[in-house]
């Protein structure tokens, strides 16, 4: 391994005047034993899988369970509008984070980023940030591997797992990851990228995994808008030359041990938070019946 | 390090809507069907932890039972599993337990068919990345990630030196190894992940090793 957390990862792309996404693809390359076309490839394909989720999602889908879907749909047409009070490419990426969750929602095809409850986030705002920053190809494929330098620290490290860790693992992690992606992609150094994910992971601290009914709909659709907007914020003001007082290494830890102290009922068990609330049980119930916890 | 690969974090490529939930479970359905060698005529799934209380949010029984029929984690056949076994002619019973067991998301499965039967537990700890945990009442930990090979054996010295001496031979290089039994001198397992695949030639003459029982492949 190359880096083990973002302090060796950062000193080792400032010591070397590389890119983050550039140690990563050098460690897949020693790790994998694969050649660099071969890596690069597969990671244009994931990258196609994603553009294809979008545009699904923005064409409008619905879950089999008619919870979700629609939402990103009404998003553009609200941009298009020209009354949004948030800026275009902040709302351009929640749409497309939301677009991507809809298809997941809906058992259509995306790709894991890292988790696919959290897989709007990456997509969204890369997605958004390509019209400001017109990126190549390569470019945008570099924007992939920067998000899985950041998110295989936090997976070794602490969790990217609801059940064992929380929200905060998932989308918290998709946002650290897309923060950090978007910094280095408008030209912030590495330093900075951490940063970013720093200051976004801050902000998912303590984040429960309560999805209604057990589904991946409620809140998650809407977590993943949360989460590509908080990333798009802290890349901002990481770029702005803010940094985080807490180094993105001991951020990290600190949500590893909130999420070991997490009662269980908000850890992917649909038994607190919102799956619990009046409103939840209900839908629980008109979705599965009687029979949602029977023997099959 | 529990993951390796920038494809761990940017991956896998699926179908919702969970990484965990549905692409996990799918690989270890898949992991069992492997080390089974053959579509079962029939699979018992018992499902604990989160997996148990929100299966049937999150696809995880079609997702198995996907795995269980060798289908990919973005097979698109997976949200129609159950039918697809039911015409196969292959049973399925699924049981949700109540027991607290060490991770979250663990399902045990048993498959049999007329000639033999085989149980493992699985566990998925995120992202889509799984670890075979026990197989046959052995603990083990297999990731289903680089091609392996179990061999049951007799617990007796020199055993696990002559199926390494033949992988050498071969030049077959071992990358993770672990021998675990149930009681001193009965029924013991080796568990040896390869960086090549192991032709159908090596299997039998490990097979033909005295207090060899058993040898099962496992392909990346």
């Amino acid at each position: 391994m190359l880096f083990k957390n973002a302090a060796e990862l950062v000193e080792l792309a400032e010591r070397e005047q590389i890119k983050i996404a550039e140690v990563m693809i050098r460690q897949e390359v020693k790790v994998s034993g694969r050649t660099r076309e071969d890596i690069i490839a597969q990671m244009d394909r994931n990258l196609t899988v994603m553009e294809q989720a979008v545009e699904r999602g923005l064409n409008g889908v619905t879950s089999v369970s008619g919870l979700t879907g629609g939402d990103a749909v009404l998003l553009q047409k609200y941009i298009k509008s020209g009354k949004a009070l948030s800026g275009h490419t902040l709302l351009d990426a929640v749409s497309k984070a939301v677009a991507t969750n809809e298809v997941n929602a809906a058992m259509g095809t995306i790709c894991a980023t890292p988790t696919a409850g959290s897989a709007g986030v990456v997509p969204g705002t890369l997605f958004a940030v390509k019209d400001v920053l017109n990126p190549t190809r390569e470019e945008m494929i570099e924007f992939l591997f920067t998000s899985a330098a950041f998110g295989f620290i936090v997976a070794n490290n602490a969790s990217i797992s609801g059940a064992a860790g929380g929200c905060q693992a998932e989308v918290g992690s998709a946002s650290g990851m897309a923060a950090a992606a978007i910094t280095e992609m408008a030209g912030g150094s590495p330093s900075q990228a951490a940063h970013a994910m720093a200051i976004t992971l801050k902000n998912m601290l303590g984040l429960v995994c309560d999805p209604v009914a057990g589904l991946v709909e409620v809140p998650c659709v809407k977590r993943n808008a949360m989460g590509a907007s908080n990333a798009m914020t802290a890349a901002d003001m990481a770029l702005a030359g803010i940094t985080s007082r807490i180094p993105c290494d001991e951020v990290i830890d600190a949500m590893y041990r909130i999420g070991q102290t997490m009662p269980s009922a908000l850890r992917e068990t649909a038994e607190g938070g919102l799956a619990a609330t009046p409103t939840g049980r209900r839908l629980e119930k008109e979705i599965f019946g009687n029979k949602a916890k029977a023997v099959k | 390090m529990k993951y390796r690969s920038a494809f761990d974090i940017i991956g896998p490529v699926m179908i919702g809507p969970s990484s965990s939930h549905t692409a996990g479970a799918a690989r270890i359905g898949r992991v069992a069907r492997t080390l089974f060698g053959r579509q079962p005529t029939k699979a018992e799934i018992y499902l604990y932890g989160s997996f148990a209380k929100t299966y049937k949010g999150h696809g995880t029984d079609v997702a198995i039972v996907g795995g269980i029929l060798d289908y990919d984690t973005f097979d698109e056949r997976i949200p129609g599993s159950l039918q697809l076994a039911e015409q196969l002619g292959m049973e399925i019973v699924f049981s949700v337990e109540e027991a607290v067991v060490d991770h979250p998301n663990t399902v045990r499965i048993k498959l049999f068919d007329d000639d033999k039967e085989m149980e493992l537990v699985g566990i998925s700890i995120g992202g889509g990345s799984i670890e075979i945990i026990e197989l046959n009442s052995f603990a083990l930990k297999l990731t289903g990630e680089h091609p392996a090979i179990l061999v049951v054996h007799n617990d007796q010295f020199g055993v696990i030196s002559k199926v390494t001496y033949l992988l050498a031979q071969h030049e077959i290089n071992i990358g993770h190894m672990e021998v675990s039994r149930k009681e001193k001198g009965k029924m013991a397992l080796m568990v040896i992940e390869v960086d090549q695949n192991i032709d159908q030639n090596l299997m039998d003459e490990i097979a033909q090793l005295p207090h060899i029982t058993q040898v099962i492949k496992m392909v990346d």
